[in-house]
This record gives structure tokens, sequence and C-alpha cells, in this order.
């Protein structure tokens, strides 16, 4: 009985919760659009008894997902997500590597303060994190006064609203989530291997390739994911620092709830999103699993 | 072994420039005393003032803190439960769907959440407002607490419990007195990364309120769009200070606890 309980409770916060809202997302993807409160079509009327419900069927339909595949305006920002969620990705390992790594080698007793370091931003709003680079990025910013007063340009660049500025504060902002998984395979490393590779013939670059890259590979797929998943579907970024040229699908799915009012493309675009999230998480999940087993 | 190296050297300190001198920016920013947030007019702390006398900003500070507190609470909880059902209750039916709708939400875009759960409070027909972003926020919040707390649950030697109910315990006592004191660091971290989860979000607080509730974040968030603010800065500043605080203090705790549980570990092992 006690088990019971313990089971249901947190089981049926989340089917509430999480589960159902999911279902009504799916359902109103396939509802047309009405001017009335709730403002689609059709609703589930159960007191009409079984008739309700195969006329309420009959009325669903993919109209919305074919409106998506129309107007050019949607699959195009799915294209420029994943392309901009693949580059600032590309872009964060670049930087988060080498950091990760001259954490790994520092002495031991500077480690943990390093790793302070590392997690203190995380902790910090993500709003805010974002918000600080728009006073430095904009035509009278930081960046182009400095720039302007070392004399490497003429006349301000304009960062801030293209996207530069927002592939600059992915890779600021999902930094740590890179930097953790590459650290942490990186410190277990027997640095004994890397003296073999030595003795053994190597150059330091090629021991490097060879055997230190390698050890931390699965490291570099865990941040990888880490920053490319949520990336996809990033709201405040691209309408912070990104211009009306940015376009994400997190901000479309936004615009179109919240400007337009048309919850059942709304819906429909959530629904899209999650299938293309689907394989990524899958991989993803594969990649933990294997390490998991590999170190039981 | 470890000779010094240019290269390592310098990653670190480029890397924490890039990751500290944004935020170092902004909180020097917060005490200029000119408007425009791009010229230095000298040394002022009138935009904290500013910022107490604004009722709005303050009334959402409120709000985001009352959500925050309530929200991470009932999340952990929930979240521990989860947790030990994960962990400990052994095989039942619904056990794939239980698992993939704990971490599902930990890799979901913020907007399909806030989407979903927006959708079903007007199904259900719930009137938006604090106890809506308190729902929405406990669910996310707890999948983060039961996958820390699991982690901790998994580590631990399962036969303390066992030899408490042998002793007499019932299920409950066992719990209270053996697994939570043993578990309770990753139940406070997961209070914590519940609590500054809360605090934190925009997207899914936007789609869940009503006009009676304005978080923090959606007010920083409706400022920010119109450009750059010496209030925001000093909001921005306040906020970065309570944090480096929080997790400073917390590092040292931890710290201090691990070093007294060695030396008690250390006694007990000592033949008497």
């Amino acid at each position: 009985m006690r088990r019971f309980v313990l089971i249901a409770v947190p089981y049926l916060w989340l089917v509430a919760l999480f589960l159902i809202p999911f279902v009504i997302v799916l359902k109103i993807s396939l509802s047309d659009v009405a001017l009335a409160r709730p403002p689609y079509f059709p609703q589930l009327d159960l007191s009409a008894g079984w008739e309700g419900l195969t006329s309420f069927f009959a009325e669903l339909d993919f109209e919305n997902f074919w409106f998506l595949t129309t107007d050019d305006l949607y699959w195009k920002a799915y294209l420029s997500s994943l392309q901009i969620a693949f580059a600032s990705t590309v872009m964060t390992l670049l930087v988060g590597y080498p950091i990760a790594y001259a954490m790994a080698r520092a002495a031991p007793e500077w480690r943990p303060t390093l790793l302070m370091l590392v997690i203190l931003p995380f902790w910090t709003s993500f709003l805010i994190r974002v918000y600080a680079w728009m006073g430095i990025l904009s035509n009278e910013g930081l960046l182009n006064q400095l720039l302007l007063w070392l004399g490497a340009i003429n006349e301000p660049l304009t960062i801030l609203n293209t996207n530069t500025a927002v592939y600059i504060g992915i890779v600021y902002t999902y930094l740590p989530f890179m930097i953790l998984p590459i650290y942490s395979a990186l410190e277990r490393m027997d640095d004994s291997l890397l003296e073999a590779a030595e003795d053994l013939g190597c150059s330091r670059l090629s021991a490097f390739w060879l055997v230190t890259v390698p050890l931390s590979k699965n490291g570099i797929i865990a941040g990888c994911f880490l920053v490319f998943i949520p990336t996809i579907g990033e709201f405040v970024i691209p309408s912070l620092l990104g211009g009306s040229g940015t376009l994400m699908i997190g901000k479309v799915l936004w615009e179109e709830f919240f400007s337009n009012r048309d919850w059942p493309v709304a819906s429909a675009v959530a629904v899209i999103l999650l299938l293309i999230l689907v394989i990524p998480i899958i991989l993803f999940q594969r990649n933990e699993q294997k390490q998991r087993e590999a170190e039981g | 072994m470890r000779r010094f190296s240019w290269f390592n050297a310098s990653a670190l300190t480029l890397g924490f420039a890039f990751l500290y001198i944004p935020m170092i920016i902004l909180v020097i920013y917060s005490f200029n005393a000119s408007k425009l947030v791009t010229v230095w007019a000298g040394f002022s702390t009138k935009w904290y003032g500013e910022l107490l006398r604004n009722e709005e900003f303050l009334n959402a500070a409120w709000v985001t803190i009352k959500v925050a507190v309530i929200s991470s609470t009932i999340a952990t909880i929930l979240g521990t439960m989860a947790a030990y059902v994960l962990v400990r209750a052994g095989r039942f039916s619904g056990r794939t769907l239980f698992s993939g709708m704990i971490y599902a939400p930990l890799v979901m875009p913020e907007v399909i959440t806030g989407l979903s759960l927006l959708l079903l409070f007007i199904g259900i027909g719930l009137d938006r407002g604090v106890l809506t972003i308190v729902l929405a926020h406990t669910t996310f919040s707890m999948c983060y607490v039961s996958v820390v707390v699991s982690s901790r649950l998994v580590s631990f030697d399962q036969s303390l419990e066992e030899a408490a109910l042998d002793l007499g315990c019932s299920p409950f006592e066992a719990f209270r007195l053996v697994t939570l004191p043993i578990i309770a660091p990753a139940v406070i971290s997961g209070w914590l990364l519940a609590f500054t989860l809360s605090l934190d979000d925009l997207v899914i607080a936007s789609f869940t309120t009503g006009p009676s509730a304005t978080t923090l974040p959606i007010k920083i968030f409706s400022a920010v769009r119109l450009g750059v603010s010496p209030e925001i800065n000093a909001l921005s500043t306040i906020m970065i200070a309570i944090v480096t605080i929080g997790v400073i203090t917390a590092s040292l705790i931890t710290k201090q606890a691990a070093i007294r549980q060695a030396r008690d570990e250390r006694m007990a092992e000592r033949p008497t």
C-alpha cells in the first residue's frame, strides 16, 4: 500500500502535467484555427456521447502540417535553427576544449577552484548573462569603443542584432555544459599513457591526437549534445541578440502563439520541433548508456 | 613532471576572461552616474535607489521568490519520491513510461513545455497566475531533483537500510533516520537547483502566467527588449552578488562536512 502511494503520487503528477498537456498539443495541432475562445476548432463535446466523439475525430486533419510545408518561413526556420545550433556547437567545442584541457592539467590543489569558477556562471541568471552582451556588442558598445580606440576599425561594426551576436551568446552561455563533461573525461586520464606515447617516439602533438582526444571522446560527444539539443529550441538568445534576419524556430513558435494567436499552427510547429529533436536525444542517451556500461 | 605550460596558462586566462568580463562590465556600469550605459560619468549608486523605489520591480521580485520557494519545495518532495521509485521500487507496470517522463522534461525545449502547459490550463479552465506558474515550475524542476537524488541513492549501501529494518524500525523510520541523513546533501542541492531554475525561468513563466502575476525575468525581459538600462544593471548586480555568496557559502559548507565525515570515519575505524 505504502509502495503504491510512493509510486502513484509522482507518477500521476507527471501524467497530469507532462503527458496530458502533450496530448493536448498534438490534438490542437490537428485542429483548425477559429475566432472563438479558445481559438481553435473542433472542441471535444463529451455530452454528445459517441456521436460527439466521432464528429470530433472527423474534424481533425493534417492541414496545419501541410501549411507548414507550403509557407517557406517554417522550413527555413527549422533549417536555420539546425544550422545555427550545429555551427555554435562546433565553436563551443573549439573554445571549451582548451579550457577543459588546461583545467585537467592544472595542479590538483587548483582544480576545485577552477571547477567552481566554471560552475558559478551556470547558477547566475541565463537572462542576465545574455543581457550582459547587449551593452558590449551594440554600435556604441564597449567592443566597438575599444576597437575604434585601438584604431582597428574606422566606423562601428554592426554586431548586435545579427547572427554573429547570436553565436557569441550561445557560445558564452553554453560553455560550461561543454567544459564540464570534457574536463571529467580528461581528469580521469592516466598521465603515464602520454609518457608512454612520447617514449615510443610520438611528438607531443601526435600524442595529443592519438591518445588524449580519443580518450576524451565520450566527454566531447556528451558536451556537444548538451549544447546542440537545447540550442535548437532556444528563444532568449535570438530574441535579444539576434535581429529580424535571425530565424530560429523557438522564436517563430513564440511569435505564432503570442503575436498571431494561431494556436493550431504553433502546436504543429512544436510537434515537428520535437520530432527533429528525437534523433539527437536518442543518440545522446545511447552514448550515456555506453559510457555507464564502460564504467560499471 | 608537470611543467609550466604557456598554452595551458593562456587557455585558462582567456577562457575565464571570456566567462567573467561581461559580468564584471555589467557590475561596473551599474555604478555609472550616466543614463547612457556606454558613457562613464562617475561613480553613483543612484540606480540602486531608483530600483528600490520601483514598485513594479519589487512586486515582481516578491512574486518570483514566492513561486521559487513553493515550487522548489514541492519539487524536492516529489523529485525525491520519484528518485526513490526509480532506484528502489523495483519493477512495476509503467516503469518505462515513468522513467521516460522523468528524463524527457530535461531535454524538452522550454517553448514546448510552456505551450503544452498553457493549453492544459486553458483546457481545464484554470485561472492563470501564481498557482499555474508554481505547477509548471514544480513539474520541470522535480525531474532535475530526481536525477540529482537518484545518483546519490544508487551509490549508497542498501544494507544500512536493511539493518535499520532488522533492528525494528518501521520503513518510514528507516527512511527518516538512515536514508535521509545520507542523501541529505543531494536533496539540498536538488532544492537549490530547483530554486535557481525557477528564479531564472522566463519562457515557461511567460506562457503559464496571467496578468495578475509578473515574475522578475518577465519584467527584465520586457525592459531589456527596449535596450540596455542602468536600472537593470543594478538589478543584475544584486542577483549576481546573491548567487556568488550563495555558491561560495554552499561550497565551504560541503567542504567542511566532507572533512568532518572523513574524521568521523577515521575515528570509527580506530581499534578500541
